[in-house]
Parts: C-alpha cells; structure tokens; sequence
C-alpha cells in the first residue's frame, strides 16, 4: 500500500470509513513526511506533532463511538495567513513575531466543525506579496519537482506540501494568482473561489476587495468537498453573498457534453512559453473531444489587468498593513513617541516587497494622485468585470493558461519585481472581475516541470469550473504523477 | 453679544462646527462588544476592535437608524445610498490606524438648526451628518503611556454645520439646541463628563467690509459647551487683535488651554495630514428604501421647538414657561400628562416649574424617578381648587408625595389636613381670635385695615392651619363691621 499521505481525502475517508486505517495512521504517515523531506522542501514554519496527534486520537475515538463527519480526522495544512485560535499567525513576516491568533477563521471554524484538524503553518510570501514564496521573512520554499525552483506563490507552502505529500490538502489565499499559479507550478489542484463566496474573516487581508480562501488538492473532488464545507455567507464578513451552495462533488461528471468553452484570443500571445501554450492547446483539444464546444472569444482589457491590479491591491494593502505597528501585538522597537515606534517597528520587521507595495498604494491614494490612479484604477476594473461578464454571455467557462511559464529558478526574479508582477497577467483578470478560477495539471515541461490549466468560471459557478476540471483530469493521467522527492513512498 | 477686546464691531465672525456625537446603541459599531462607558480599561474589547489581524467589520444596523433618525429631525435629505471610507491615519488610539468613516457619500445632507440668541431667532444651516466609529483613548502615566480601547468602535455621528454661527453665544445656542434635539430623538445620552458630544471649532474673522472669508483656525476637540464658549471669545478677540496691529492670520490648528483660558498654537506637523480617503472594501454600501426611512420619520418625537410653540398655543403657558417646560422631553411628557388630568394648565405649570423643579434638583432627581405621578399631581391641584386643602397643607402633601408617592386624597386624610369650612367650628376659632386680641379689633375698626390680616392669622394658628383662609377672612370682616 502506498503512503496514506500520498492519498486524496477521499481515498482517506473511504480508508477510514472501511477502519482500514485510523486518522492517528494519518496524521502519523503525514508528520513522518514531513520528517523525511520538509529539510529540502521548507513548506512548514511550523508545525505541532504532538497536538496533531493528539487532536487525531480523539476524532478516533470520537468516530469508534459513532461520530460522523465529513472529514474525520483528516489533517489539513493552513497558509500562514489564517488565523487558528491558539496558533501562530506570522503572515510569512517577522512583524508577527509573537501574536498568536485569538480566534478561528471562519473557514477554519467550518472544517473544524467538519472534523479537520490542523497540523502546521505553511510558508508564504510575506502578508501574500509574491509569486515565488521568496518573499517568506523566514526560509525558501523548494518547488518539488526540482529543488531548484521556486514553488510559485504567494501560497507556496501549500502547494509545496501537498505536492510533495507532506499535506492531504491545504488552504491558500489567492488575490491575484496566489492559489492558481503555485498549484500550476507544483501540479496541484488549486481553486480560488468566486469573491464573496467564502468568508474572508480571519484571513489576513492583504487586498480586501480581491483576497479569497481556497483549497489547494490533489485531485479536483476534493477542492469541491472542501469548497462545499467552507463556502456560504457569514455574518462576520459582510462582503459573503447570500447565494446558495450547490453540491459541488454532485456537479462533477466525466464529459463536457453541451458545455461552451471560451478560449480567450488576448491570453495566446507572445512572451507565452512553447511548451506552456503546447500543452494548454493539447488540453482545450481534449475538452472538445469530451463533448465541449470551443468557441474563441475576446476580452480586450487584459493587458490593463496588472497595472490595474497593482494600483488597487497596493492602495487597499496600505491601509490594510497600517495595524502593523508594534503597539498590540507583534514585534515592537521601541520609540521616544509613538511615531518614531512606528517607524522602528516597521522599518525593522517589514521585507522590501511590503514596504515597496506599502509606498506604492499609499502613493496611488494621496491627495494629487487618487483621481490618476486609483479612480482610473476602479474604472478599469469594471471594464475588465464587463469583459468577462460579457464573455460568459458566449460560453459557460473559460480554458486559459495559469501562468506564462513553468516555475522560475530560484532568484530569477527576485531582483526584477516587474517581470515577476507580469507572470500573473493570467490570474490577475479573473481576479479584478471577482470571478472564480481553477487550476489543474495539464502537463509537463521537457525539464519536468507541471504546467497547469485555468478554468476560469463566472461568479458563483464554481459548479461548472469543477466540472470541467473533474472531466478533463479523469481523462488524464497527468495528476497521478508524482515527484521525484516522493520516491521513497515506494510507488502507487 | 459677546464682546472681545477688538473693534468687534469693526469685523465679522464666521464659525462653523463639526460635532461628534456618541450614539445610544446596545453594542459598538463593528462588533458585539457593549457600547457603555465607565468599565475597567481594555475589557470592553475584542479582535474585531482591537483590529487583529483577519478581522472585518459588520455594521450595526441601529447606529445607521439613529443617525438617519438625527438627519430626520434636523430637516436632512437622507441618502438612500451611502458608502463608507477608509481615512489613514497613525495613532495609538486607532486600532487599525485607519478610521471607518464616510467620505463623499454620508447618510444625510442639507438641514437646519433653529437657535435662539437674545431673544433673537436663527437658524444654522447643517452640512451634512455622517457615520463613523470613536476611537480609544490614549491614558498617560508618568514613566508610560497607555491605551484604552473600550472606546475604540463606539458609533459616533459628525454633525457638520454651515459657517454660519457669527459669535461664542451663537456656537453655544447651536450646541444647546442640538443637544436638545438629540435628546428628544434618544439619539444619544449626551453625557459630556462621558465624551458623549465632543466638536472641533472652525473660526475666522475679516473686516467687515471685506467680501471673501479670513484665514481659518482650528480648535479640536472641545468637550464641554461653555469650552466652545470661552474658548470662541478668546479666539475672536486674539485675532482681531493681530489684525488690528496689522499683522496675519496663519492657518493652524490650535488647542484651547482651559486652565489659562488661551488657546495655543499646535506644532503644525501634528495635523499635517493626508488622509488617503478610499471605499471601504470590508463594507456594502448601506442601501435604505423609501419606506424605511418614511418607516422612521414616522417615529419623529415632536421637537423641541415645535412643542414649546404648541404648549403657549394649547394650554395658554407664557414663552418663558412654554420654554422651560419643553427644554426636555421627559418634563414636557410630565406637563402634559399632569395638564390633562387635570385641566388646569396654568396651575401645573405652576407646581412644575416652582416646586417640582426645586425638589428635582436640590435630590438631583431626573423627572423619570420622581415619585409623584402625574395623575397625583393633578389630583393635589383638584384638591386645592375644590378649597378641601389650603396652600401651605398643599405643599406638605406636595413634599410628601414627592418623596414616597401615594395618593393626595388619602395624605390628606392620614395627616388630617382638610381644611376647617364649617361655620360653626370656624366662629369658635374667630370668637376666641377677637377676645385674645381687643386691640387689633379696634386698630380695625379705627380704620387700620392690616389688623384684619393679624386676626386671621391667629385663627388659621388656632385651627393649626386648617382653616379655610379665605372664609375666615369674609366672616371676620363681616363680624368686625357689623358687630
Ligand atoms: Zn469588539
């Protein structure tokens, strides 16, 4: 038998179900994962062995007296970026150093009440600013396909681990392509759900109007089973819709029959990698042949997406990382008044890439440059919102690329920020118009590394992305694939 | 008028306030923590206003009622559709340093304030009203600093005037009758030892004969009504004074000084900001119908104003009674209760305003609490007009009622107080008067009328103040110029 941390939930579930294994089996092959391969991987900053275990125990015991839940006992990574009552939250910053989290995000409220448990904290970007996980304050996260690349980011812990079978699954946040692009660069499933569909509350916000939860998989059933769980209105974020929940895993279906598929003509255009555009035409093929209409279509903003993207994102993450100033929680230098502690603190605990986006957005908003920036900045935005809204008049989902490329070398980008910025030119769009958007293995390049698939879906219809993904993956073979760092699993 | 030291005749005034008013909800604006004053620091709290990491906001729907409630009252145009804004700002006592407030579209416009100054009517144009969350308070020791949050979120409404309060006594008649209003309304509780209104002064002067307004000067964060007040007269006369010596009004904030009574310079740098005003991305813009903000006009109280007008109207009560009586709402409820029991507008007034309003404030007793009802009032006045009890008997039973209730009729029986009527008891009382005293009856009958006094006197001393006086005088006169 293969490794129980190399399974998907439903596999476990089944597992358990069956009393084949026991969630402490579960979390225990998980943790002696971790043990075997995180040195070279780096996903976890943290994690509690001991509390896992014992939190698995009693879902045991809890299950061997009739308890029954959705996910018994299943363990499930969180980005560093959500809050879990008793645990470190450090955003991937040392300005966090210290604060531990008072509350469960409402996500992690939901799969707790499900039965997940939670093991470790996974590494990001600092506060979610990155494409690389380079931007982490405390160590790099090795892509497992090749240790010498980056896992994408900012969820790249997430992706790292579950890839690398260190997680069964984890929860990323994705505000422009911080779930697509690591799961396309790790060959993960990873969905980033249609703004105001999951809660946000406890999420720490880099870009309220953009940042979204999502579950990062190894297979597309078990985005929608977590999905399921943690989507629907909160009282506690008012930007949730009262839209209801359909049952994503009864969406699913092996054909694309009488679906409309959109390939957007500005998303194949020059600077996109061969072997990426080879394979994404492969799979728009695949599609037809499950049954789908293929249909081109346009959606002309585009190329505002990332100027727009980081106006806005910058401008609302300014205001947003203002309550980072040593005075109630976190790292604090002190100071002869308050201003010059705030200074200190910030000046010492932030990375360069906050602090860059920091005078970015509070540039964008000061008096002079609203109206030339952020205004203009919104009104972009609801053309490339009527873009897609448009699009979705012509057909049910969109098949994309997730990014240009396959994951960077490590330090290939860190010194020139822009060209990082314009590898989300995919994941951005989707994102400025609240749309929901999936990623799913598609291939790999020559040097082994995945490329991945965007399902990009129009608001609330999740159920169709899933769709699509589900069909196209069960036709494939590509998800199956493991890295080469699992060798030691001994096959499955 | 208020004079300063200048030529103040020789210039002209312009002020206008922006008042920050705590409203009277359960909970804070944001979260479910109580809204109240006066609790241990920092227990009053929780992530949300704390601003933790991943926390967002959630509107308190009753604050955005009371203070389309305020806008109702002050003649506003309600917005059906307001947003809320993001305003950047670092401070100790700002939880996320950035307050949620509304920038460009607030939940009412336009509206108007009626004042009185002098016995002269005005009335102040009233900008607009917006909604917002208080911040915490910063608390200084002496080797550290402090700061309590149990403020931070409390709801608190800007009422923004039009610059057109022209002198100290106008900003403190605008204040009074704003206060007023927001107490009818029970928008808030209007606490100012509680910080529950607290308004930053905008203030300029210029030549009369000048067109375009003076340089402007901020005073921020006046606490009390009389501050507004001192702190105006000093300003107005400091800056016609430097105009007088020919000298400039530089545009600075400045903070009054109660103890030595000036204000002072800020350093400038403190209130060099730039806001960085954006939509509040956590909040959906509060959408209202028609017919919920017709739902709430429709619980409007009569205004103060309106009331006062009414009550010389209806029950015949001069400007200055009307004017007292309406002052607050729970007097005024009490009035009119007690007026129409009893019928007797003028003579409730009358209790009201001399005894009732003594007795309050030497127990410092809200009207809430007295103990005497308004039907026992009413009852104690039928009592007097039908002469079962004299005046002084009344007050007993007033002050006996007022401290443990009760009904009058029964406190007249207990304490035997009806008055003496009957001839026959009353002609005993005179016949024993006149023998005690010849010579008053004959100072009367010698023409000194003042004598007639004296006896009934010493009849009400010997009935021990039953009698009826006025009986005991007529059959006196009648048995002095007869007999
Ligand atoms: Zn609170």
């Amino acid at each position: 038998m293969s490794s129980l941390s190399a399974l998907t939930i439903h596999e476990l579930i089944d597992l358990l179900d069956r009393g084949v294994c026991s969630s402490e089996d579960v979390v225990t092959e998980v943790l002696s994962a971790i043990d075997a391969r995180d040195e070279r991987v780096g996903a976890y900053l943290d994690y509690d062995a001991e509390g896992a275990l014992a939190a698995a125990r009693s879902a045991d015991d809890a299950r061997s007296k009739g308890a029954e839940r959705i996910l018994p006992g299943i363990p499930i990574g969180i980005k560093d970026v959500l809050n879990v009552k008793g645990d470190t939250c450090r955003c991937g910053s040392r300005i966090l150093e210290g604060y531990v989290s008072p509350y469960d995000a409402t996500a992690v409220a939901r799969l707790r009440q499900a039965g997940a448990l939670f093991l470790g904290r996974l590494n990001m970007d600092e506060f979610a600013m990155g494409s690389t996980n380079e931007n982490s304050a405390f160590q790099i996260t090795h892509n497992p396909w090749n240790l010498e690349h980056v896992p994408g980011g900012s969820s790249g812990g997430s992706a790292a681990a579950v890839a690398a079978g260190e997680a069964v699954a984890a929860l990323g946040t994705d505000t422009g392509g911080s779930i697509r692009q690591p799961a396309s660069f790790c060959g993960c499933v990873g969905l980033k759900p249609t703004y105001g569909r999951v809660s946000r509350f406890g999420a720490t916000a880099f870009a309220s109007s953009l940042d979204q939860i999502g579950p990062i998989t190894r297979c597309v059933r078990d985005a929608a089973l977590l999905l399921g769980i943690m989507a629907g209105r909160d009282p506690l974020d008012s930007t949730t819709v009262e839209v209801p929940v359909p049952n994503y895993q009864e969406a699913l279906a092996d054909d694309l029959k009488g679906m409309k598929l959109g390939i957007p003509r500005e998303y194949f255009v020059e600077g996109i990698d061969k072997e990426v555009e080879q394979s994404i035409r492969k799979a728009i093929r695949l599609c037809g042949d499950l049954g789908a209409e293929i249909v081109e279509i346009s959606l002309p903003h585009t190329e505002y997406a990332v100027a727009v993207y980081y106006i806005l994102a910058t401008a609302e993450a300014s205001a947003n990382l203002a309550r980072f100033d040593g005075v109630r929680y976190g790292a604090r230098d002190e100071g002869h008044d308050p201003m010059d502690l705030y200074v200190k603190t910030r000046a010492r605990y932030f990375g360069p890439e906050v602090k860059r986006r920091i005078i970015l957005g509070t540039y964008v908003l000061s008096s002079g440059y609203y109206d030339a920036y952020y205004r203009r900045g919104q009104k972009v935005r609801t053309l490339i919102r009527r873009d897609f809204e448009q699009a979705f008049q012509e057909c049910d989902a969109i098949l994309a690329p997730v990014a240009p490329t396959t994951a960077y070398r490590l330090g290939e980008k860190i010194e020139d920020p822009l060209q990082m910025y314009l590898g989300d030119i995919f994941t951005i769009p989707a994102s400025l118009a609240g749309m929901c958007g999936l990623s799913v293995p598609c291939g790999f390049s020559d040097a082994g590394l995945p490329i991945g698939l965007q399902i990009i879906g129009d608001a609330f219809r999740e159920d169709r992305v899933l769709r699509v993904g589900y069909a196209y993956e069960q036709s494939t073979e590509w998800h199956k694939r493991i890295p080469p760092i699992r060798d030691d699993e001994g096959g499955r | 008028m208020t004079r300063g030291a200048g030529d103040l005749m020789d210039y002209r005034v312009t002020i206008g306030l922006e008042t920050h008013v705590q409203l009277k909800t359960q909970t804070k604006i944001w979260c479910g923590c109580r809204n109240r004053f006066g609790q241990p620091p920092n227990t009053d709290v929780c992530p949300v206003c704390l601003g933790y990491p991943g926390t967002l906001p959630v509107l308190n729907r009753e604050s955005v009622r009371l203070t389309v409630m305020a806008g109702l009252m002050l003649g506003c145009r309600i917005n059906e559709r307001s947003t809320f804004d993001r305003k950047s700002y670092f401070y100790p006592d700002m939880p996320k340093n950035y307050q949620i407030s509304q920038y460009d579209e607030p939940l009412c416009l336009g509206g108007r304030l009626e004042i009185e100054v002098n016995g002269r009517k005005k009335s102040i144009g009233i900008t607009r009203i917006h909604l917002e969350e208080d911040v915490g308070k910063s608390i200084h020791y002496e080797q550290s600093s402090g700061v309590d949050f149990n403020r931070a979120g409390t709801p608190l409404m800007e009422i923004v005037s039009e610059p057109e309060i022209e002198s100290a006594d106008e900003a403190f008649a605008y204040l009074t009758a704003l206060k007023q209003v927001l107490l009818y309304g029970g928008i808030s509780d209007c606490n100012l030892e509680e910080g529950n209104i607290r308004s930053d002064i905008n203030c300029s002067v210029r030549p009369v004969e000048r067109e375009e307004l003076g340089t402007k000067i901020e005073i921020k964060n006046m606490n009390t009504f009389r501050g507004v007040h001192r702190s105006l007269v000093y300003e107005i006369s400091r800056q016609i004074n430097v105009l007088n010596d020919g000298g400039s009004i530089s545009q600075e904030t400045r903070r009054w000084n109660d103890e030595t009574g000036v204000t002072e310079a800020m350093r400038t740098k403190e209130y060099a900001h730039d806001y960085r005003y954006f939509p509040e991305p956590d909040l959906m813009p509060v959408v209202l119908t028609r017919e919920q903000i017709e739902g709430w006009r429709a619980t409007i109280p009569e205004l103060p104003g309106d009331r006062r007008a009414r009550f010389v109207r209806e029950y015949g009560l001069s400007e200055y009674d009307a004017g007292v009586l309406s002052a607050d709402r729970n007097v005024a409820d009490y009035y009119e209760e007690a007026a129409r029991a009893s019928g007797h507008f003028k003579a409730v007034s009358n209790w009201i305003m001399t005894d009732m309003l003594h007795a309050m404030s030497e127990g410092a007793i809200p009207i809430q609490e007295v103990k005497i009802t308004p039907g026992a009032l009413a009852g104690l006045i039928d009592l007097v007009d039908r002469q079962v009890i004299n005046r002084p008997s009344a007050k007993r039973v007033f002050t006996i009622l007022f401290e443990k209730g009760g009904n009058p009729a029964d406190i007249v029986e207990q304490e035997g107080l009806s008055q003496v009527r009957d001839t026959e008891s009353l002609e005993t009382y005179i016949d024993e008067a006149i023998t005690a005293h010849p010579q008053s009856v004959s100072d009367y009958r010698s023409g000194k009328k003042a004598a007639l006094k004296f006896l009934v006197g010493q009849v009400m001393r010997l009935s021990k103040g039953k009698a009826d006086p006025q009986m005991a005088l007529e059959m006196l006169r009648e048995r002095l110029d007869t007999g």
